[in-house]
């Protein structure tokens, strides 16, 4: 089924939950279990990605799992909508984690917003740092790529 | 003191897995809070401060450039590096340390005997590899028949992860040149029956390569026995140093390959009327080679040698038992490799789950394992799988940490459930 406009608008992360939801949260969970709990019932929110949107020009080149990304951008709102998927259930909580801090967000608020700085907060840096190839780290790249085009 | 007490003493020395576990410094540390459970030693092994002190010694006391002769440090230096040589010489067995050439590793080893073999490669000749190789041992050889026109061909697998020997005869023929196959599978922990294809390939004519990469740290190989024309290592598997790697050939092929890299050392003589090379090993040495990594390695096996070979084997048999008897323990678990002779190697996948998604979630426990495609893309794609988590065991490993392993999966699988 393609994307329509109305599937990235539907999109509720960022706003249901907004990031300070995420942090109230998740700041709260101390062992790994919960944490990882907490991320992968994130996950289970993205909505569903778009059949024909996995395509090569949609693929985000990581190590190991496959991450896909498509963008829409609203004129009315002058907001960017971003979509996601992978094929491992971790990855995509930690994109939906990502979407929340990026998504239903005007080009210029995403670029000012420090992911890095996001992640470290709540101790998942490591997951998006470069020394690990799951593809997260270029995935934000991308986002911002995006983001800039749109901005300019 | 009696001969009962002193055999005792004996045998504990050999094979006391906590007190071998004092040996590796780095395996006494948390991780995440917990202690670390080390089973990536497939990727890349630890080492005993037997070769961290051996380094460390070369350093401080011996090291200066080899092979240059003028004085005290360089005699020493050079000993050191040439005993490092013999170590190998008698650790694989091989007639003459002209045939034990230093590499960077078993990568730098198959390149330089991929080039080495290319005058002997007209188009259509057949090089045989497996549908196993790690990517090292199949892109130097694709590389190689791009410039040759000949043809890599692969011998099929079976779905429990064995040579299909079927396969590897029905290939066999007037063209084929070359077979360079893995001696152990880094993916499937499989042993392969090298022996007897060596055998077939050496009757009709055919330069034989073993990649021992994944066979040494578990046994040792005797190149005479095993019949092979090369056998290739690196040190960074075999509890030894990073970046050092080992190219055993036999010397009439290696006197007729041309040099891989030219500079110094290589050579005999040079002029701009022309250039003579160095004899064996060194003609296939350029540079100033890696000295302290060759004492290492050198400290590495003498270590290795000093456990008794048949009680680690036995250990080792007995941590891969372990591990098979509690797949079933983990819902949806399935191991990817049933071979009858193994090494300690288990690939395996959990249904619902990518296995980025274990690895992760075992780091979070302490447990290092490795996921992807384990450089083995051909495989993956014959499995149909995108990648397997692997755990690959040392010697050092006890069968406590297989449990944790297995209690860990139990934890992820409810996780996700």
């Amino acid at each position: 089924m393609p994307a329509t406009e109305q599937d990235f608008l539907n999109n509720p992360l960022g706003k249901n939950p907004t990031i300070e939801d995420v942090l109230d949260g998740f700041e709260f969970l101390d062992d790994w279990e919960e944490r990882y709990a907490f991320i992968i019932d994130l996950g289970k929110q993205l909505p569903a990605f778009p059949d024909d949107a996995r395509i090569e020009e949609n693929y985000v080149h990581g190590c190991q799992s496959q991450v896909w990304l498509i963008s829409h951008y609203d004129e009315a709102s002058g907001k960017l909508y971003l979509l996601i998927d992978s094929d491992a259930i971790i990855v995509r909580g930690l994109a939906a984690m990502i979407l929340v801090a990026l998504n239903d967000k005007s080009p210029r608020d995403l670029l000012a917003t420090d992911i890095d700085e996001l992640f470290e907060r709540l101790d998942l840096f490591r997951h998006i740092s470069p020394t690990r190839g799951n593809g997260l780290r270029a995935m934000i790249g991308k986002i911002r790529d995006i983001a800039s085009t749109q901005a300019a | 003191m009696n001969d009962l007490s002193v055999a005792n003493t004996a045998t504990r020395k050999a094979f006391d897995v906590h007190a071998i576990r004092r040996d590796f410094p780095i395996l006494s540390q948390q991780v995440n809070g917990k202690p670390l459970v080390y089973l990536d030693n497939g990727a890349s092994a630890q080492k005993p401060t037997a070769v961290l002190d051996a380094m460390d010694r070369y350093y401080r006391e011996m090291h200066s450039n080899v092979h240059r002769g003028a004085h005290t440090l360089g005699d020493r230096a050079t000993t050191a590096f040439e005993g490092a040589r013999e170590t190998v010489r008698s650790f694989l067995n091989a007639p003459s340390t002209q045939e034990i050439i230093w590499t960077r590793g078993t990568t730098e080893a198959i390149n330089l005997v991929a080039n080495g073999l290319a005058p002997r490669l007209n188009a259509g000749d057949e090089i045989l590899v497996s549908c196993m190789e790690h990517h090292a041992n199949i892109v130097p050889w694709q590389m190689i028949a791009e410039r040759t026109g000949a043809k890599v061909v692969p011998i099929q697998v079976t779905p429990e992860g064995e040579l299909d020997l079927d396969s590897f005869n029905s290939l066999l023929n007037d063209r084929t040149r070359v077979l360079a196959i893995t001696h152990v599978s880094n993916v499937l922990g499989t042993i392969n029956p090298v022996v007897n294809m060596v055998k077939q390939a050496k009757a009709r004519g055919i330069i034989t390569l073993l990649d021992g990469a994944q066979a040494v740290p578990h046994f040792q190989p005797d190149v005479q026995a095993l019949g092979c024309d090369f056998y290739v290592f690196s040190a960074h598997k075999l509890f030894g140093p990073t970046g050092i790697g080992v190219l055993y050939g036999k010397a009439a092929l290696l006197e007729e390959m041309p040099p891989y890299q030219g500079g110094g050392e290589m050579i005999e003589r040079v002029s701009f009327a022309g250039t003579t090379w160095n004899t064996l090993p060194y003609k296939f040495e350029a540079g100033t080679p890696a000295i302290a990594e060759a004492v290492g390695l050198g400290a590495a096996i003498d270590y290795v040698s000093r456990l008794d070979r048949k009680a680690m084997e036995a250990a080792e048999n007995a941590l891969l038992e372990r591990a098979n008897r509690l797949i079933e323990t983990v819902p949806g678990m399935s191991v990817i490799g049933t071979a009858k002779l193994k090494v300690p190697v288990m690939s395996f996948k959990i249904e619902g789950l990518h296995p980025s998604d274990i690895g992760t979630l075992l780091d979070q426990q302490g447990i290092a394992i490795r996921t992807g495609h384990h450089c083995a893309m051909p495989l993956m794609d014959f499995y149909g799988v995108p990648g397997t988590a692997r755990a690959s065991f040392a010697f050092y490993n006890t069968l406590d940490e297989v449990d944790q392993l297995f209690t860990a999966l139990q934890k992820i699988q409810r996780l996700f459930a």
